[in-house]
């Protein structure tokens, strides 16, 4: 079965302070996780990781041999003094909703996030010549992610601490083989190590638990003029409510109606305790849009804002402009009641693996998600032949029913001179005396 | 440009149109109809060719084999409908899941104005249920649709046991980069506009339907399909949607690529294709097709469940399985085929379905018109009106204005008249507004009126509304009767010549603004009322006007539409048949203006029947 799995890239540095000396063996490491789980659709999600440890401080030491890091990157995180660099690329798109929260949550699409260090005094051009540098490394467009589609959060919940809790969730208990394929006994004392996975489909009313949080993103509306981004946030659990940061970056051509903005739960409206919004500067930066906004227990809240289309200029539409406009999904951040009973893992062990139970601190997870992407229509004028006859034709239509038009409906008349005022009476009769020509 | 403003000249041409006037008109007609009839024609129709890029080099491989599974799937969904007497929801449901799609319901409930006698509903409620296979390679940005509408009777259980099969078929490929909605409405056409303004989250007719709980992006083409039997012998395809909407002509272009491959055949308008293009056959043959289109689409409503998804800017056609007595049959592994070659060459798209024609006329499923060269039809029968028509009596009733002044002797200052004008205009107040009274009236009071009638005379109330329609429609008639004493004459021949000019440009105006949008209405409209109205005047043989411009009232075009389209299927109707059908056309007329938003209703209503009514008003000018 194939699985629709983001494959992600997780670069992770941790740059201690560790005193070092040169006797030791070598400093980096790597380690290989595998996860197996079949999905209740019937896929499989297979999700792998490796992480490469290295303690070495990078841009002090000016090293020059590297073993199990990636030289490349290496270099790139001396040179442009990096302090963490999250890049990822993602195929598809994970259901939340039915396949549970995922190990590594990534939005669709290419994401790159870079924490510089404070020596870095031009923050935009290292950012422009890290992401042309990344995007010839990958082969990918990153170079394309400039100020028109980034933002700046402003308020940011911390990422997760470092224990791990486990065991029985909402009732439903979870039986795991665990294999150490690096424990050589096991792989010498079989002669072919075959892993068989069998997995029996659940019955039909034994449906998976359902996660806490899931959201949902569509456009609603029709035609090409306006529409409206509409949001929803499913709050499943049975008695508690929670907040949840929800962070919107909408590209400009999209002209938002802030006033529009209506959050509604439980068909009561729902005030968010706070928002902030930035609005978009046509060709410059997007809108963004940051709520806290509070989930009755048991509940969906609908996020809905209207935007109009606008209209770009003909050499700002991407190639196959009939395609449509990628709007980038939303993000929501949440610390999630959880309904565990907790058992602390070593995290630095294997931290996929225990990430299979939500990271608490005693009664809350935190759980980042992302909505699926957005296609947008915007009115695209017609890059052919017959589009440049018409606009022509048009022209010349014009032109002739304004002539025509005119000469159909003004009425000629031939002025008969006219006698003149009693001044120029006056001064005829007084010419006619004279016997001079009057005028 | 010298002959126009030079006012010398500018009488001698004005002098010249004046005489040549009638023979003018009468070649102008003649020329629009010829036209028309020479549509069909080769170099008028082309060959249809695939413009699309993404579709067009690449040839897919079918692979699918389950016409046992369809069939089985066909007989479990008619045994459990037929249990359950409604859609069986539950049995759908379980069944989407075991081939492993992501399956949602949709209840809808609508109160139809009044009960709708030919498909015995009025308080509708139903379950649509729809499953969603995600493609592994997107993120559901775009999405392709396969909907079946059933009805209430037991037809299309072979289309619901073949959507099944191809869902399941389609589940084990690993290609798809656009997920697929495999939908089921309940209530045909009601289910759809349900199931489509829910995913849209919009509210057009008054539908109640609870929320759609998955989605799957853009929708980028949909493909409705009605079987009703284990083999057909042929696919009809219907195009056309509500108001007249046509889906791009690629997606024409694929089907047929398809059946050609798959040596299906495949007809439109329930008519073969002709072959023979050279000589005089094909083209007659052609033309009967045309016609067939031309009246199907005039009619404005959704000819298959396709129509409606048109709205929404997805390009969507209806299939439909034909079996009759022929030698040729096809079992559902071959109509599988041919639409699992259209979804995956959909799959390939990178675009929306821009690049062919969106406004076309189809003489045969491999010829069409293209709107460059249909639209001069049209063109020559409106230019009887605005050239010639218009242009005569202004230009008459400038002379008039003219020859008034003559006579006087004295060049006055200013030169129309201002007290002649002015009656003139305020004596065209009066049948204006009567006459769109009649309209608004004839849009309101019937569905409004209905309870009311009901009460008093004993008729049901899908009755009511028709007579009701009929009785106001008549009433106008009784119009210039009553409006002649409001009107004050001051000037005899101005007045009528005024109002006829108002409705000669009023109408002109509406036609054209209608064959733009949807020719074959403007087109069948301006054929019959443009030469009564052209000839409607207060003098000469009244009786004969009178009959020619009721037997072009927009009632007697739908009425005798009807028997020209029941000709042309080789169905040909008695006079009562056809009046019975009548009524049942201006019932559901009515209806699928509240219920889908069809057009036609308030456009005969409130825009070409009062201007039919000032011709009217004019003939019987006293």
């Amino acid at each position: 079965m194939a699985a629709a799995m983001p494959l992600a890239l997780l670069v992770l540095l941790l740059l201690g302070r560790k005193g070092w000396c040169l006797a030791e063996p070598p400093r980096d490491s790597l380690r290989e996780e595998l996860v197996i789980t079949p999905l209740p659709s019937g896929d499989v999600a297979a999700t792998f990781q490796f992480r490469t440890r290295w303690d070495s401080e990078l841009q002090r030491e000016g090293v020059s041999h590297y073993r199990l890091f990636p030289k490349a990157l290496g270099q790139l995180i001396s040179k442009y003094s990096l302090r963490e660099l999250h890049l990822s690329f993602t195929q598809g798109f994970w259901r939340t909703r039915y396949w549970g929260p995922p190990f590594l949550q990534a939005p669709s699409g290419a994401e790159l996030w870079v924490w510089f260090q404070d020596t870095v005094t031009d923050v935009d051009k290292s950012w422009k010549e890290l992401s042309n540098v990344l995007s010839g490394i990958f082969c990918a467009s990153l170079n394309f992610i400039d100020s028109t589609n980034t933002d700046n959060e402003t308020l940011e919940v911390n990422p997760p601490p470092t224990t791990t809790y486990q065991d029985v969730i909402l009732g439903t208990r979870k039986i795991y083989a665990i294999y150490d394929l690096f424990d050589t006994a096991m792989i010498n004392n079989s002669r072919n190590l075959n892993i068989q996975l069998k997995w029996k489909r659940p019955p039909e009313n034994e449906a998976p638990p359902v996660p806490f949080l899931h959201a949902q993103r569509y456009v609603s509306g029709y035609g090409l003029q306006k529409g409206e981004l509409s949001t929803l946030l499913y709050n499943t659990h049975p008695y508690r409510a929670f907040p949840v940061l929800l962070l919107d970056t909408v590209p400009w051509y999209l002209r938002l109606y802030v006033h529009t903005l209506t959050i509604t739960s439980k068909g009561k409206e729902n005030k968010p305790s706070y928002i902030h919004y930035q609005p978009a500067q046509d060709r410059l930066q997007p809108h963004l849009l940051e709520m806290l906004i509070q989930l009755p227990a048991n509940s969906v809240t609908k996020v809905s804002i209207q935007f109009e289309r606008a209209l770009l200029k003909w050499t700002e539409y991407t190639p196959d402009p009939n395609h449509g406009f990628y709007v980038s999904p939303s993000v929501l951040s949440a610390l999630v009641p959880s309904v565990v009973a907790a058992k602390p893992v070593d995290w630095e062990e294997s931290p996929l693996f225990n990430s299979l139970f939500p990271v608490s601190d005693g009664s809350n997870y935190f759980v980042r998600l992302y909505t699926e992407p957005l296609l947008v229509n915007l009115p695209t004028p017609d890059f052919s032949m017959p589009y440049n006859v018409i606009c022509l034709t048009c022209t010349v239509v014009a032109v002739c029913y304004g002539s025509f038009y005119n000469l159909l409906t003004r009425t000629f008349h031939i002025e008969e001179p006219r006698t003149g005022g009693l001044a120029k009476r006056l001064a005829n009769l007084i010419r006619r005396a004279r016997g001079v020509p009057p005028l | 440009m010298g002959l126009l403003s030079d006012p010398v000249r500018r009488r001698a041409l004005a002098r010249l149109v004046l005489r040549l006037n009638a023979p003018l008109c009468v070649l102008s007609y003649v020329a629009g109809i010829a036209w028309f009839l020479a549509l069909v024609f080769p170099p008028l129709t082309q060959r249809t060719y695939m413009s699309e890029n993404a579709m067009g080099s690449t040839m897919v491989e079918e692979q699918f084999a389950g016409g046992d599974r369809a069939r089985a799937f066909a007989r479990d969904f008619a045994a459990h409908r037929k249990k359950s007497g409604a859609l069986p929801v539950a049995w759908l449901e379980r069944t989407m899941r075991s081939v492993g799609l992501e399956v949602y319901t949709q209840s809808f409930s609508r109160k139809l104005p009044f009960p709708d006698e030919t498909h015995e509903r009025y308080m509708v409620s139903g379950t649509n249920v729809y499953g969603i296979l995600r493609a592994p390679r997107a993120a559901s940005t775009e999405s392709l649709v396969l909907t079946v509408p059933c009805g209430s009777d037991s037809t299309n259980s072979q289309a619901v046991g073949l959507l099944l099969a191809l869902a399941a078929h389609f589940r084990g490929q690993i290609y798809w980069a656009k997920d697929i909605i495999f939908l089921v409405t309940e209530h045909d056409l009601l289910g759809t506009e349900a199931w489509l303004e829910a995913y849209h989250d919009v509210n057009v007719t008054g539908m109640q339907s609870s929320p759609l709980q998955g989605r799957a992006g853009a929708i980028q083409a949909a493909v409705a399909l009605e079987l009703s039997s284990d083999v057909v012998t042929s696919l009809d395809v219907a195009v056309e949607g509500l108001n007249g909407q046509l889906p791009n002509l690629d997606l024409l272009n694929l089907f047929q690529t398809f059946c050609q491959k798959g040596g299906l055949l495949c007809t439109l308008q329930g008519k073969l294709q002709p072959q023979d293009w050279t000589s005089l056959d094909g083209p007659l043959q052609g033309l009967q097709t045309l016609l067939l289109m031309v009246l199907r689409q005039a009619s404005g409503r959704p000819h298959g469940s396709h129509g409606l998804f048109l709205r929404y800017r997805v390009e969507a056609l209806t299939l439909r399985g034909i079996n009759s007595f022929r030698q040729y049959k096809y079992d559902l592994v071959a109509v599988g085929k041919a639409l699992e070659g259209m979804f995956r060459k959909l799959n390939h798209l990178l675009e929306r379905l821009h690049q062919s024609f969106f406004l076309y006329l189809l003489p045969a499923l491999s010829r069409f018109v293209s709107i460059g060269l249909y639209m001069p039809a049209a063109g020559f029968l409106l230019l009887v009106l605005g050239l010639k028509y218009a242009l005569e009596l202004w230009m008459q009733l400038h002379e008039a204005e003219v020859g008034l002044e003559e006579p006087g002797g004295a060049p006055g200052p200013s030169v129309p008249l201002p007290p002649s004008q002015g009656v003139g205009l305020a004596s065209l107040v009066a049948p204006l507004l009567i006459s769109q009274a009649m309209g608004l009236a004839l849009y309101v009071l019937p569905v409004l009126g209905q309870h009311v009638a009901t009460q008093h005379f004993p008729v049901a109330e899908a009755e009511a509304v028709v007579l009701t329609l009929l009785a106001i429609y008549a009433a106008g008639l009784a119009l210039p009767h009553n409006t002649h004493r409001v009107v004050s004459t001051q000037a005899p021949d101005r007045g009528w010549m005024a109002l006829k000019l108002v409705a000669l440009i009023y109408l002109a105006l509406q036609l054209g603004c209608i064959a733009l949008t949807n020719f074959s209405l403007g087109f069948l409209l301006a054929t019959t009322m443009v030469p009564a109205a052209a000839l409607a005047k207060p003098h000469g043989p009244r009786t004969l006007y009178a009959a020619l411009l009721v037997l072009t009232s927009p009632a007697a075009t739908l009425l005798g539409s009807l028997f020209l389209w029941r000709e042309l299927q080789e169905a040909p109707l008695s006079l009562a048949e056809g009046w019975q059908l009548f009524l049942a056309a201006l019932a559901q007329g009515v209806l699928e203006h509240h219920t889908y938003g069809a057009l036609l209703f308030p456009l005969l209503s409130l825009g070409l029947y009062p201007c039919w009514l000032l011709f009217w008003n004019v003939l019987f000018w006293k």
